[in-house]
């Protein structure tokens, strides 16, 4: 069976730089930081007092008031990139359709905030009083199951999690199926909010997060040798994928071409990334491998970049492994710099930011990187967006767990 | 101190989502105001909540207007 070509043809985002994707890239093109000191509950017992917060959204712009009510936030923000997706797209859906486009958006966690406050209602009042909503309003695959009833999509629906690659494989996972004929379209990304007190205490407990309290928007600084940890971050991305007919027939525009999604596993440790890279390295020439091009085609690669001690030195010697000297021909960014990491959209965020610099010729900048790590030697167009005419690019997301995705996007 | 029947009807527009014009008190929940059942189920908590009493199950399944909530409470919560 020959496999089917696959496009993004729309896209969709709420994140810390932007509520749409428009005003996002603009800030990223223009290197600016989304990352402020949290004001949303009180962090003064808390180690880490920052992240990176989606501010002014208005999720009656959506959906009404009445369904907003039950629903967790991150499944606000997945429901509001993945409309905004579809308008993007020009999609519509009817009768006749309805059963060949589907939705696959997750989430790192979920409903932590919900699955928090619920349990102080029961332990305060008792069982009578947790809402009818509650398991609704807090399960990961319910921005899929919401947008299905939203514009009546009737393809599969399905929901990744896979901690902070969940965007990523979400898109690579839709990719397949579309190429294999189980929808024409789908729905694709990722959402998440945890920086909400019970989420913001795990990862500062983990010892994950950045503790620059004193400079928050200077705290996710990828591969530089003061790096202390990520930015936790709320967000999401969507993007619509499309069968490269499909798209072509209904005459829509065409940001991208998937073209290849590579997967691995660690196998090593709970959180942190394999000795050398390993696995991440596996994993992109799986992704190489999938595209059937060859590591000297890449120009650009949109990396998980973190900002955290281990992951930026292990993503840099698993560029090396999986590129040998091309890896110093080619660029990478990190634009967790100035979104932060928000875990489960984080991938679908990432990719859209690679679409656009495949799309506009632009390379998103990293920031912060004052004095990179000796370890980290590779151009990581430091301070400022560079255009530059690129064919081929990669987005990396790596999660807990040691799971690994890239996905190789073309220009078309 | 507003009357039963104002608090009961607060309560549904909220919950509900509807205009207060539309809770008359015979428009059926379900079939008038566009409620599910699990919309039901957390009306019902709030009304137990505002007027401080415990609506059992089989009770709480009879309670489908506003005017059947209204007699309900007047009869049961409020001393």
């Amino acid at each position: 069976m020959s496999k089917r070509r696959v496009v993004i043809t729309g896209l969709g985002m709420v994140s810390p730089v932007g509520n749409t994707v428009a005003e996002s890239w603009e800030n990223i093109k223009a290197g600016r930081s989304g990352i402020q000191t949290i004001d949303t509950f009180d962090v003064s017992a808390f180690p880490v007092k920052f992240g990176g917060l989606i501010k002014d959204f208005d999720v009656t712009r959506y959906i009404k008031a009445k369904d907003a009510k039950k629903m967790d936030p991150f499944i606000h923000y997945g429901m509001a990139a993945g409309i905004q997706a579809m308008e993007d797209a020009g999609l519509e859906v009817s009768e006749e359709n309805a059963e060949r486009i589907g939705v696959h958006m997750g989430a790192g966690i979920g409903g932590i905030d919900t699955i928090s406050r619920q349990h102080q209602i029961l332990m305060k009042s008792g069982p009578r009083r947790i809402s009818p909503f509650f398991v609704p309003s807090a399960i990961i695959n319910m921005i899929s199951g919401n947008l299905s009833i939203h514009f009546g999509i009737k393809g599969p629906n399905l929901a990744m999690v896979t901690a902070c690659a969940t965007g990523t494989h979400a898109i690579g996972d839709a990719f397949r199926l579309i190429q294999y004929g189980d929808a024409d379209a789908m729905i694709v990304g990722g959402a998440e909010q945890a920086a909400n007190p019970l989420g913001l205490a795990g990862f500062a407990a983990a010892r994950a997060l950045s503790t620059r309290n004193d400079e928050p928007q200077a705290a996710s600084r990828p591969w530089d040798r003061d790096r202390d940890g990520f930015v936790l971050s709320d967000g999401a991305g969507a993007v619509v994928l499309e069968a490269y007919e499909h798209a072509k027939a209904r005459g829509a525009r065409i940001y991208a071409e998937v073209l290849g999604f590579g997967m691995s596993g660690d196998a090593y440790h709970m959180t942190l990334p394999a000795k050398g890279g390993e696995g991440a390295a596996r994993c992109m020439k799986n992704a190489l491998r999938d595209a059937g091009l060859n590591p000297e085609q890449i120009d650009y690669i949109n990396a998980h970049g973190t900002s955290t001690p281990a992951g930026d030195v292990c993503e840099t010697q698993a560029i090396k492994t999986a590129f040998g000297d091309h890896a110093y021909k080619l660029a990478v960014s990190s634009t967790k710099s100035m979104t932060g990491h928000a875990l489960g959209a984080a991938g679908a965020m990432e990719t859209i930011f690679t679409t656009l610099a495949l799309y506009e010729g632009i390379l998103p900048p990293t920031i912060n990187l004052d004095n990179p790590d000796e370890q980290c030697d590779l151009d990581y167009v430091p301070h400022q967006a560079r255009e530059a005419t690129i064919r081929y690019a990669l987005n990396n997301s790596f999660g807990f767990g040691g799971t690994n995705g890239t996905l190789v996007l073309g220009k078309v | 101190m507003s009357s039963i029947e104002e608090r009961v009807k607060k309560i549904v527009v909220e919950q509900l989502g509807v205009e207060e014009d539309q809770v008359t008190a015979d428009a059926s929940f379900v079939d008038d105001l566009g409620a599910d059942s699990l919309d039901t189920v957390e009306l019902v908590m709030a009304l137990e909540e505002e007027f401080d009493c415990e609506i059992p199950d089989e009770e709480a399944e009879n309670i489908q207007t506003l005017g059947q909530a209204v007699a309900y409470i007047e009869e049961h919560c409020e001393k």
